[in-house]
Order: C-alpha cells, then structure tokens, then sequence
C-alpha cells in the first residue's frame, strides 16, 4: 500500500526504474547494425537508378525474365531441402533420443558437417560428386547405374550441399525437442494398447509439431538465402540462379545498389511470408507442455 | 483380455542390469508371488528396494532377465505391455498434455478399436467413478494434482484391466489430498472386482489400503503378509525398522524359553518376545515402537526410569528422546512433560521384539 502511495506522487520519469537504461548499449547496437542498414536498403529500393517512379524498381522486378522467375528457382531449392532436412531429422533424432554410447557417437557424426564451411563443403562434393570422382565410379564399378552421373554443376549439386550443411542443424534443433518430450508418455500409450508406431503417430508426433515448425522454419530461411553453393555447385546463370546471386549481380556486376536492395526487400519479404504461413499453421495445433502432470 | 482370471503368479521375477562399471546388480531379486482377483497387494519399501522395478515389469515397461509371469495359465512375460493390457497409473500421472480429459480416457479403448459413441459412453462412466464430471473438454494442465491424478486413475481402469498397477500415486498430492484418495482408490478398488497391485515407501499408505504388503529391501523380499501381521510381528530387524519400530537396542540375550526370552543391558533387564532364533554369543537387538512406551504404575515388570532430555509436543500426546540404561530412547506418551524429567516407562512384553540382530 505505501509502496503504490510513494510511487503515484512521483512523475512519471522519476518512476521509470533507472535499471532501463541498461538497455541502451543493446539498443545502440541494434540501431546501428541492423535497424538503420535495413531502413537504408528499404529507403535505397525505392530510389531507382535510372529513375522513373517509387517502384520502379519493384516493376522492374516482377517484370524482368532474369529477375522474377529467381524467387520460383530459390524456393524450388528451398521448400524440398527444408523437407529433405526436416523430415529426415525426425526419425534420426527420434531413434537416438536415448542417450548411450552408440547413439552420442552417431549424432556426433551427423552433426560434424556443422564445423564445416560451405565453401569447403562445396569444394569437397567437386571431387567426390564430380563426373571423374568417387562416387561416380563406386556406381560404376559396383554396376549399380551405368549412365553418366551428373550431381554437381546442376540442381542436385545445389540441393545435396543444401542437405548436407542444413540437416545437422535441423536435427540437433529436433533433437532436443524431442528429448524434452516426457518417454513416460509413450510408456503410458504402450500400456492403453498402443503399439510402437501409434506412440509415435498419436503422443510423439502431435507434440512435436511446435518444434517441427520452428526447424522448418530456421531450415528454410538458412536454405533461403544460399549463395556459395549455388554459384560453385549450380548453374549460376541458368537453373540454380537463386535470388542472392540477382542481388549479387545488381550490387556488384551492374554496381545498382538501388536494384539490388530491392531484390534484398524481396527476398526478405518472400522468408517473411512463408515463415509467417508456417507459424500462423502451427496454431492449429497443440502447443504447451510437454509433460505428463506434475513431476 | 482375460477379465475371469483368478490369479497373477510372478514365478521367481527378476531383473538386474549392469552397471557404469561392468557389473551385474539385481534390482530385482527371485520375486515369488501369487495374486488373487479381487486383492488389493502393496509392494512397500525404501527407494531403490526393488518396488518400482517389478511393477514395470508386471506392466511390460522392463523386461525380466528372469522368471516368469503368469495370468492363469498363459505366460504373460513374454508379451509386450501393449499387449497386457494392464492399466497402469504413473507417478506423474503422464497424462496426454494434447488430449482433453475425455480424449485421454478414451485412449485405451480407441487403441482397442471401440467404436466411437461406446468410447464415449464408458469414458465418461469412468469418469463418474472417479468423480470428475464436468471436466471432460478440459486439458490436463488446466485441472489440479489430485484432478490430474482422477483422470490417471480413470484412463487406467476404462479399459477393463484384469490387474491395476499404481506406481506411488499419492507422492505428489498434499497430505489432505492424499488422506482422502486413500479412500477412493480403496472404494473403486472395491467396485471393480479386479486386483491392484499398489507401489508406495509410505508404510500409513500400505497399511491403511492394502490386504497384503509386500515388504521389499534391495530387491528382496522381506516379508509378506496382512498388514497386521507386518505391523505387529515383523520378520526382521529391517522390516521392524519400516514399520516405525524406531528403537533398536543392542541387548544381551540372559535367558529364552519358548518365544520369550528375558535381555539386559546396563544393569537393568526386561522380557520380550523372541522372534528369530538367536545366534551364538548372546547378543541379540530388541525393538520397541516409540507408540508402545507406557508410563509405568508402581514397580511392574519390563519397567524402568528414564531422564526426559528432548520434548516434540505433539498436542495429544508428546515424543520424548528419554536417556535409559539402554541408551536414548523415543517414547511417545500422552500428556506434556519438562526436560529433564524422571519418568518411569514399561512395555508390554507383546510389544518388545528381540530379534537376532544386525548381521555385520
């Protein structure tokens, strides 16, 4: 009672706890770094070059048969490497969610790829994809397909390096989502009669959703913005030119800056959308705990 | 799923597993039991006696590394606990955080592949047993311990089990909550004509609910028996000491005929009942619950006096922590007393038990 008295008779700004101004240096930093860049971008987009309007950018865009169809080439690399990493992730980290010796080994092997840059890993599927490396000729040698394989300087290249470097985070994301699910849940659902993958489909799965959605989510922006990969393992001018590879080209080849943040507000805006889809999706499912009563 | 049966035998159950170090620990050890329908068994012991281990392995959850287990005459240890099909109820209850009250009963019946209105119909009965009607669109987080435990206990017995199984259900209610679903386990116990096999360390619990206790110590059994029998005859020094006998004198054996034997230490000697043989070279420990201390009239026999050192007033009655020629005691007596007091205590020979002692 003699607290809230105290405090009425105070203005406002002497209520204001002096502890808030240990915000600031975050908040400097979060101006200068990526609020200001951004608004600058978004402010430079709408400056075009060779004038002619506001959006004259934005018309050139969706106009422009090099520029367009980049998004419908990105997220045909996105939308099925996030799949790829997501659904791939699941059972690999339901199938290690006890912790012995064998399963910290496996998912110190699958999670390895991590330390490596995309660039080396891209390096490294030249040799061991390329037409003369190794696994081109395992296939022939071991008669499994006699045709020319061809996994680099295409689509695949792009994709399997999508895979390679976006899994480990993936699964180490649903990992602990699903250590954090209680096991006496699905102990509980075996002794009502639930076989092994009824646990999985009815207990487990429903409440991993949240958890799904948020991998797919990450996965897909990470996916989203590739550039190394497609450049060294695509077609950069042909099939796997990806929408960074536009921005890149504007900025630094046509040296447009104004067209290139364009591209950038795009592809920003074209992540917001699908990871908002996704979200708003999620909402249709259970959220919350995940545990069985008090504990 | 076999509704008629008559008993649960575990044959010779055992478990062990191996240790960090390579070793092989049995935490369950030669368990034989015979279970009738209708009985209500409580396994009791300290954490890590064994308890939990065999009900998981009663309800498929762990499997034996021996013996057998039998429904009748089909061996049901070999079978899944999908395809048991005996109700459990968990510790923490392990509701289905995503399921809704009705949703989570239902589950053993819709895994049984009831039509849907039949799923209904008996989840919503057995949520009239368990009395919880009008919760039934609610999620198990939105409802309260002893709520969440209803439900538990609902889920668990819809499906009809031959045999409930409760892995220490009451551990996380508060102690008013836990008081009254003693009852209730009891009465839906009664109504369902089923056996319950029942896991507690709360020695109130078994003996208030249970028609047998189990007493368990490091995966052995150590006695089994109507809670009478445990309560007032235990076999041995550990299961007098579960049991509240919180006295354990270190006593010299002076003279025994038939099962009473005559002990003394300290200059003073008293009579009690002799409940194992005692070994050689006359030592023997002799326990007494700090509930059967009376105060002594006159000069009876088994009495003797006591320097009151340390009082818990108790309203009704206090604990005194008495120094005696045995050494310190507990007494709990009616009335309130001073530190420092001369009191004079007896036991009736029925109630002071010798026993052969600790085995170094």
């Amino acid at each position: 009672m003699s607290a809230a008295a105290t405090s009425s008779s105070l203005t406002p700004a002497a209520r204001l706890d002096a502890r808030g101004w240990l915000v600031a240096p975050a908040l400097v930093c979060l101006i200068a770094m990526f609020v200001y860049p951004f608004a600058y971008g978004l402010f430079l987009s709408f400056q075009p070059m060779e004038g002619g309007g506001l959006f004259a950018n934005y018309l050139k865009f969706f106009t422009e048969p090099t520029l367009w169809p980049t998004v419908l080439i990105t997220l045909k690399l996105a939308v099925p490497a996030t799949l790829i990493n997501v659904g791939a992730s699941v059972p690999a980290a339901f199938a290690l969610r006890k912790s012995t010796r064998a399963s910290k080994f496996v998912t110190m092997l699958l999670v390895i790829p991590v330390t490596l840059g995309t660039v080396l890993i891209a390096d490294g599927m030249l040799t061991y994809y390329g037409p003369n490396g190794w696994f081109p000729q395992a296939l022939h040698a071991l008669h499994l397909y006699s045709d020319e394989v061809r996994l680099t300087h295409n689509y695949w290249g792009v994709l399997i390096s999508l895979v390679i470097s976006g899994f480990p985070f993936a699964f180490l994301l649903i990992l602990s989502y699903v250590t954090g699910i209680d096991p006496t849940l699905a102990r509980a659902a075996g002794t009502l009669g639930a076989g092994p993958w009824q646990q999985f489909r009815l207990i487990y799965l429903p409440l991993l959703v949240p958890g799904l959605t948020m991998a797919a989510c990450l996965s897909f922006v990470q996916a989203f913005s590739v550039f190394p990969s497609a450049v060294l393992l695509g077609v950069p001018a042909g099939a796997t030119r990806v929408v960074s590879i536009a921005a890149y080209e504007a900025a630094f080849e046509s040296y447009d800056y104004s067209l290139a943040s364009c591209v950038a507000i795009v592809m920003g805006f074209v992540q917001l959308l699908i990871v908002a889809a996704m979200l708003g999706a999620r909402r249709a499912f259970y959220s919350g705990p995940t545990t069985g009563g008090k504990g | 799923m076999k509704h008629n049966f008559q008993h649960l035998r575990l044959d010779n159950v055992a478990r062990s597993f191996t240790n960090a170090e390579g070793q092989s620990v049995a935490a369950l050890n030669g368990l034989d039991l015979t279970i009738k329908r209708g009985e209500f068994i409580a396994l009791l012991g300290p954490s890590g006696c064994g308890k939990s281990t065999a009900l998981n392995c009663i309800a498929g959850l762990t499997p034996l590394t021996g013996g057998a287990i039998w429904l009748d005459d089909e061996r049901i240890d070999v079978l899944p606990s999908e395809k048991r099909g005996f109700g459990m109820v968990f510790q923490n209850y392990a509701l289905f955080p995503h399921m809704s009250v009705l949703e989570n009963v239902g589950f053993g019946l819709r895994m049984r592949g009831v039509p849907r209105a039949e799923i209904d119909k008996r989840a919503r009965e057995a949520l009239q047993l368990v009395q919880l009607v009008g919760h039934e669109r609610k999620l198990p987080g939105q409802l309260s311990g002893g709520q969440q435990q209803r439900v538990a206990i609902a889920r668990a017995i819809v499906i009809a089990p031959p045999v409930v199984l409760m892995d220490e259900p009451l551990s996380n209610l508060d102690a008013k909550l836990r008081i009254e679903m003693r009852a209730e386990i009891r009465r839906i116990h009664g109504e369902l004509d089923r056996a319950t096999i029942y896991v507690t360390h709360d020695q109130d619990e078994a003996l208030s609910m249970a028609d047998r206790i189990v007493v368990m110590k490091e995966g052995v059994v150590q006695q089994i028996g109507a809670p009478r029998d445990v309560y007032s005859r235990p076999r041995n020094l550990h299961v007098a000491r579960f049991m509240g006998y919180r006295n354990v004198l270190d006593v010299s054996i002076t003279s025994a005929q038939g099962d009473h034997a005559r002990v003394s230490c300290g200059g003073a000697s008293f009579d009690g009942v002799l409940m194992e043989s005692p070994g050689s070279g006359g030592k023997v420990s002799v326990a007494i619950r700090p509930d059967d201390f009376e105060r002594a009239q006159a000069a009876n026999d088994n009495a003797f006096e006591g320097v009151v050192e340390t009082v818990e007033y108790g309203g009704r009655d206090s604990l005194l922590r008495v120094a005696s020629p045995f050494g310190p005691l507990y007494a709990r007596l009616p009335g309130d007393y001073a530190v420092g007091e001369r009191v004079p205590l007896r036991v009736p020979v029925e109630r002071t038990l010798v026993y052969a002692g600790e085995r170094a």
